[in-house]
């Protein structure tokens, strides 16, 4: 059994996107998940990076610090 | 005032910010007009309305060819402390009401003397200067992500009537940045007058379209307080209708100037310049490559610089957006603008001159090979075979 991908990285600054507490501010509520984000979605942080570019990460609370 | 980190392999490394207290000029320059109006009136010299613009036009430029160029950039040790420094960031929220309090003093001076049409005009397009450097400050605060900062930008956007910069700019320019798909990145050989009809609706269409899609996604439809487009634009529309309701119709003309001069002559010159002729390549999935270094314009001249905040490391802001001003950095062999903004805002306003001035270097940055420049197609062909001639050496 594959391991559940629980969050999603901007690897441009960092911004992490957990399924399961959706995004309120982007309209992404609780349990929206990734397959539900739209494909030219941009990082809300940085906008330089845009969905097919952010990073799969197993474990939300293992996302790396923001970088700057 | 220095910081002292240990670097990874326990070595000491030491950074001083050289122009740590110069950044608190930043709280003097938007009060010009207004020091302009005391000196006015206590001189009875009409020409001081006009010192704003020759500060920006005229004393800036020559100060940035006199002061040596800095490219010193902080150690990457020092950068988190340095970001968190909460100093720079309290320079960043005291612009803001100083911004209002040059506008209403303007205006009660407006309103109140009966100031001859050319000292109207001065005075009106030195509020646009430094209503545009309200914009830069909008720009370097909207693009943190505390609710305070945030909030902050759009306060300070609203002064000059562009709240919707705050979206437009992070969620469309950052995206499209150096593609023919954006209004906000000047084609080679589109001057600045053409440039203009397409950033300054394209701005506002694009801002309320991702506002809207955002919305649609919330439930909501775009006609909502929590529409950010409408909230800026609610505070500048009260702003100005008490300002015309105090100082009475003399506000029209002053308040158009102003805000066309901080939006054209400010903003769009600022879009006009970053990015002129440079383009990103479309990859085979028919996405753009992520935005490079060499996709923006730059400068390292020192005043210019401290009045704008670090703008002008512009190739450093479209790589890290987030990164706070004090430590953007400056690069090497990257494309690099003969002059400050200030300086080179008033060439752009000289299409000629402009093409004389940055066409050679754009070629001469793509080696000649026109596929990698963002070209205004009528354009082509002509520049094609202006540049063939000339880039044979």
């Amino acid at each position: 059994m594959s391991t559940l991908v629980e969050a999603y990285r901007c690897p441009g600054c960092g911004y992490t996107y957990v399924p399961a507490q959706g995004a309120a501010h982007e309209g992404f509520a609780p349990g929206t998940p990734w397959s539900a984000i739209p494909e030219d979605w941009a990082c809300p942080d940085c906008a330089v990076r845009e969905k097919p570019d952010f990073i799969a990460i197993p474990d939300a609370n293992q996302a790396s610090p923001r970088a700057v | 005032m220095s910081i002292q980190v240990l670097s990874a392999e326990g070595l000491k490394v030491t950074y001083t910010d050289r122009r740590r207290w110069l950044w608190s000029l930043s709280l003097v320059w938007p009060l010009m007009p207004v020091a302009a109006c005391w000196l006015a009136a206590s001189s009875g010299q009409a020409a001081w309305f006009w010192a704003t613009l020759a500060v920006w036009y005229l004393v800036v430029p020559v100060l940035d060819h006199l002061l040596p160029m800095d490219a010193s950039n902080p150690p990457p040790e020092v950068v988190p402390q340095l970001e968190e420094d909460r100093y720079y960031r309290v320079l960043t929220y005291l612009t803001v009401p100083i911004h209002y309090i040059t506008l209403c003093y303007t205006a009660f001076v407006v309103g109140t003397q009966h100031l001859p049409w050319h000292a109207l005009l001065g005075l009106a397009l030195s509020v646009g200067v430094v209503n545009g450097l309200a914009i830069n400050t909008g720009h370097e605060l909207g693009h943190k992500n505390t609710k305070l900062e945030r909030w902050l930008a759009k306060i300070v956007l609203a002064v000059v009537g562009y709240g919707h910069f705050f979206i437009e700019h992070n969620r469309g320019h950052h995206v499209d940045v150096a593609t023919p798909q954006d209004p906000a990145s000047a084609k080679m050989g589109q001057s600045i007058y053409g440039f203009a009809c397409s950033e300054i609706p394209g701005a506002i269409r694009r801002a309320w379209a991702s506002e809207k899609t955002r919305l649609a996604r919330r439930g909501q439809g775009p006609w909502t307080l929590a529409n950010e487009v409408l909230q800026p634009l609610l505070i500048t529309l009260v702003l100005y209708a008490g300002l015309l309701y105090t100082f009475g119709w003399i506000m029209v003309p002053f308040l158009f100037l102003q805000a066309f001069w901080g939006w054209f002559g400010i903003l769009t010159s600022a879009n006009y310049i970053e990015h002129y002729g440079l383009l990103r390549q479309k990859l085979e999935n028919g996405r753009y490559e992520r935005c490079q270094p060499h996709h923006s314009w730059n400068s390292n001249h020192v005043m210019s610089n401290v009045i704008l905040f670090n703008l002008q490391r512009h190739s450093d802001h479209h790589a890290y957006p987030m990164r706070r001003y004090q430590s953007l950095r400056s690069f090497q062999k990257l494309p690099e603008l003969p002059s400050g903004y200030p300086l080179m805002f008033g060439i752009a306003l000289i299409p000629p001159l402009w093409f004389a001035l940055m066409d050679p270097r754009v070629v001469a940055w793509a080696d000649g090979d026109f596929s990698k420049l963002n070209v205004l197609p009528t354009m082509r062909e002509r520049l094609v075979r202006r540049h063939a001639r000339g880039h044979t050496a």
